[in-house]
This record gives structure tokens, C-alpha cells and sequence, in this order.
């Protein structure tokens, strides 16, 4: 009895291993579908990603029509809409993607260090972010504006803070927070800086702040989420051009960043991109602003 | 490193404030653990139990969980800290005295949660006393309260002062999550403010915060050895 039980036991493990030698035999190593080669000069970047068929982007996990992280576990939005057309012209299909989030104080690190390729990720071109990495684009310019209460009708603008008495939030490390500066009487009792923008309208909510402010399509988003409790009031008062953050002094990859919005602005997938996404909250397709090729 | 010099004034004033947040932090937790310690040594049992409870719930909650419930639930309750508004200190500690909550509850995060630890340390140099000094109190007819005041709290102070001095210290470290709810300006978020806006290069900013805490940090633990080498039990 004992023999026969081993036997069996013995002869079924056998084909079970048979087969998965089979199986992997039979598979041949998939290059992807839609994997593409293409001609890039000699060691440059897009041909070491077009060769390996990865690619990293950095870019937002919680920003509503730009990078915000869906129940699957991918971002989805118009910067990733545009991440995506990128690696679609570097020959490297979707699904090779890694999407790394990168929040706005580290975008600059992991550049630096080479943790992602490229950054795509509501990133507010400088010239002090230019000193330590490099810009293509922009592919949308943004603006700063105030969201408030859906009655509160005390505050019109950025200068309704110089009256000292109205408190307003931003998040930490961001542009937004800096330029909110000039217009606050006394920045000890009316600045509040929390690290992400959903703790910001908790305390719009809670009565604890009178305002937000941060760039206006992310603000569209949580007036688009809240079904009326929020309004964005006054007009934009700076200019936030968004651009794709790469290695500092990789030119020739920049350029080909910068020839492949040109083309999509021409050919209607920037149109798509925004319709399919932040276009949601906000039909006016924007103007693809003029490239700055320095 | 020429951030450290460019922008040496951003570093002060964001010493300046998490001088400020340790040292009401500090004052804080040094009454409420008292207190606590006293309840938990008291001969009445409700008391007792009361101190054990307070010590097991802040001392194994972990401090972000603490100041985030007390930045963004105690709001929804609708405490914001206004008894903390204490007019002359106030004046002095002009953030305590403004609208916004969130510094005034950084600071009650603070202090409870550093309180379970100062009354673990002081009961540890209640302990450390000999029962004999109590037995002798009692017999001698002194009440409760007496034989702490008079006999077992000095005796308790000696041994109980490097453990102190460690949770004050360890104090001022947590003081950089407060950053982190709300308040504006403390060292930590300012550096981070010129790495990611400024656009700064990190490493020397981060040398700088950490040589702002060992400012903070180092005078006192020279002076807790001072303190020690003077009234320590040579045995």
C-alpha cells in the first residue's frame, strides 16, 4: 500500500514537472506588444530606453486631472496622458511604464539621481529649479487662484489677505506657497502649509483656514468633487508654466521631448489628452503654449 | 555650502520656533507627568488606575497618530487650544496667541504624549529610593502628600534626572513632526521649504537643521551631566 501511495505520488509529480517544462519551453520571451524599434543617434538617452523598452516617469499621485493613483494602482490624468505619448514616440509601449510618484518637494532628487527618467508632474518651471535640472516644454501653463467657500463672498483676491485677519492654506515646497508670500500681512498667523492638498480642503472644510490656493486645474479638480461647496474666486495672478523635468545637460533627450509636444499640438493628440482628462473639469481647451527651447 | 551662509537667516528663525515648541512642549509635559506620576503612586486605587491608563495609551501610541488626531479631530470637536492663549505668554510666544489652531495643538500633541514618558522616568527615581525613607516618614506620622514633598520626591529627583533628561531631548527631535500638521517656520519644514521651492541643494540644508538641533540638544545633555556629577547618589 505504502509503495503504490508513493508511487503515485511520485509518477503525478513527475508529469506535473514534465508539463511545466513544457509550458516554459514552449513560450517564447515577449518583447511586448507594441514594443517598436526605432533609429535614435548612438548613445543618446531615447536610445538607451528605447533599447532597454522601460521607462520611469515621475509624477503625481493625488492631484485630480493631472496624476491622481486610481483603484488599479496607476495614476491616471493629463500628465500621465502626456507620460505616456512620450514613451509611445520612444517606441516603448504602455505597460512598461513605471510609474514613480514623486512628490512635489523630491522631484529635483530624483532626477538627480537617476531614480526616474523623466518628471511629468504638475512641475512649475524656474530658474532656480533649472539650476540643479533641466526643462522641456511647457506643454500647459497653469495660474494661481483662491478657492473659498461656496458663500463666503469676503474674499476676491490675493490682496483680501493683506487685511491680516484671513488664513489661508497651501502645501509644503510647492511654488504656490511662495508666491502667496508677498500678499500675507503676518505669515506666522495666516499661513498654514500641510504636505498634501486633500488635508488643505479638510481644513477649508473644518473652518479652520478661509482659503486654498495652489495652481487653478488642481483647484478644479476639488470644485468638481464637491458638488458645490467650493468656488474659486478672483482672477489667476501668476503664471505657472508645467514642464517635463529631465537630467540636467541632457540636451539632445530634451530636444526630442520638445519636437514631440510641437507635433502633438499640431496633431490633435494634445486635444485628446486633455478632453480625456482634466478636460472633465475644464472644457476650455487650453492654448499648448510655444515651447522654450534654451 | 553656501546655502548655510546665504540663508543663515531662515535657519535662526526656524530655530527660533522650534526653540519655542520644545520649550512649552517641555513645560507641559514636565506638569502633566508629574501629576500622573503622583496618581500613579497614590494610595487610592481610582487614581492608580487612572495613571496607568493615561501611561499605557500615550506612551504606546505613536506621536504621528497623536498630532494627527489632535490637529484635524480635535478641530471637528471644536477644541482649538484657546486656553493656551495665557496673555503674557502670549506676548512672548506670539504664535499662541493667534487664530490658527494648529501650533497650539502641535503643543498639546507634544506634551501629552512626552508627559507618559517624563512619569515613567520619575517613577523610576521614586523606586529608586529606598522603602525604608517612606517607612521611616510613616512612622514618624507624616501624610501622604508630606512624605513625597518632604522625603521621597528630592530623593527621587537625583536618580530620576538622566532619564528625564533623555525623553526632553528625545522631545525636541519629535518636535519636527509638528512641521509636518500645520505649523509654519520650524526648522525641519523651512529647510525643506528651501530644498523643494528654493530649489537649494540638500545635503548642506540638512547639515544646517541638524546643527540647529545640536544646539538645542547638546547644552542640555552637558547640563543634565552637569546636574548629575553634582547630586548624583554616589553609592
Amino acid at each position: 500500500m505504502r509503495i503504490k501511495r508513493f508511487a503515485a505520488i511520485a509518477a503525478i509529480g513527475a508529469l506535473a514537472l514534465t508539463g511545466a517544462a513544457c509550458g516554459s519551453g514552449g513560450e517564447t520571451p515577449s518583447g511586448g506588444g507594441g514594443g517598436t524599434e526605432m533609429n535614435f543617434p548612438e548613445g543618446s538617452t531615447m536610445a538607451r530606453l528605447n533599447e532597454a523598452q522601460a521607462i520611469k516617469i515621475g509624477t503625481k499621485f493625488d492631484q485630480p486631472g493631472f496624476g491622481l493613483q486610481g483603484l488599479d494602482g496607476k495614476p491616471a490624468g493629463f500628465d500621465v496622458e502626456i507620460g505616456k505619448i512620450i514613451a509611445s514616440e520612444l517606441g516603448i509601449p504602455e505597460e512598461n511604464i513605471q510609474w514613480v510618484e514623486t512628490p512635489s518637494a523630491v522631484r529635483e532628487e530624483v532626477l538627480e539621481r537617476g531614480d526616474v527618467d523623466i518628471v511629468v508632474a504638475t512641475y512649475t518651471i524656474n530658474d532656480a529649479r533649472k539650476e540643479r535640472i533641466d526643462f522641456a516644454g511647457p506643454y500647459y501653463v497653469a495660474g494661481q487662484q483662491i478657492m473659498v467657500k461656496a458663500d463666503d463672498n469676503s474674499i476676491t483676491g490675493p490682496d483680501s489677505f493683506k487685511a491680516g485677519d484671513k488664513k489661508v492654506c497651501s502645501v509644503q515646497g510647492s511654488t504656490p506657497s511662495q508666491n502667496i508670500l508677498p500678499y500675507l500681512k503676518d505669515e506666522a498667523s495666516q499661513l498654514v502649509l500641510f504636505d498634501i492638498y486633500d488635508k488643505c480642503v479638510d481644513a477649508l472644510q473644518q473652518g479652520q483656514v478661509d482659503a486654498v490656493t495652489t495652481d487653478n486645474v488642481i483647484l478644479l479638480g476639488y470644485v468638481a468633487e464637491s458638488n458645490g461647496a467650493y468656488k474659486l474666486v478672483g482672477e489667476q495672478f501668476t503664471e505657472e508654466p508645467y514642464g517635463i523635468g529631465v537630467k540636467k545637460g541632457d540636451d539632445q533627450f530634451r530636444n526630442f521631448i520638445n519636437d514631440v509636444l510641437e507635433k502633438i499640438y499640431a496633431d490633435g493628440r494634445y486635444e485628446q489628452a486633455w478632453k480625456d482628462t482634466a478636460g472633465k473639469f475644464d472644457p476650455n481647451l487650453p492654448e499648448p503654449p510655444p515651447v522654450d527651447r534654451y | 555650502m553656501s546655502v548655510l551662509v546665504e540663508h543663515y537667516d531662515v535657519f535662526l528663525s526656524g530655530l527660533w520656533v522650534t526653540l519655542q515648541i520644545s520649550l512649552l512642549s517641555a513645560i507641559g509635559a514636565l506638569i502633566i507627568g508629574t501629576i500622573v506620576a503622583v496618581m500613579r503612586i497614590s494610595p487610592i486605587p481610582p487614581l492608580r488606575w487612572f495613571g496607568t491608563m493615561y501611561v499605557t495609551l500615550f506612551r504606546n501610541a505613536p506621536l504621528t497618530v497623536i498630532m494627527f488626531f489632535t490637529a484635524f479631530a480635535l478641530p471637528v470637536i471644536g477644541v482649538t487650544g484657546n486656553f493656551l492663549k495665557i496673555p503674557g505668554l502670549s506676548s512672548i510666544f506670539v504664535r499662541l496667541g493667534t487664530d490658527l489652531p494648529y501650533f497650539r495643538l502641535a503643543i498639546i500633541a507634544l506634551s501629552v504624549y512626552t508627559a507618559a514618558f517624563v512619569c515613567e522616568a520619575i517613577r523610576s527615581g521614586v523606586n529608586a529610593v529606598s522603602p525604608g525613607q517612606s517607612e521611616a516618614g510613616r512612622s514618624l506620622g507624616l501624610t501622604f502628600a508630606q512624605n513625597l514633598r518632604y522625603v521621597v520626591l528630592p530623593q527621587a529627583w537625583k536618580a530620576a534626572i538622566v532619564p528625564l533628561g533623555s525623553v526632553i531631548i528625545a522631545m525636541i527631535k519629535n518636535s519636527a513632526l509638528a512641521g509636518i500638521f500645520g505649523v509654519t517656520g520650524d526648522l525641519t519644514s523651512e529647510g525643506q521649504r528651501m530644498i523643494s521651492a528654493l530649489g537649494q541643494s540638500a545635503v548642506p540644508t540638512f547639515i544646517g537643521i541638524a546643527a540647529g538641533f545640536l544646539v538645542l540638544t547638546m547644552p542640555l545633555g552637558y547640563l543634565l551631566d552637569r546636574l548629575e556629577k553634582q547630586r548624583a547618589v554616589t553609592r
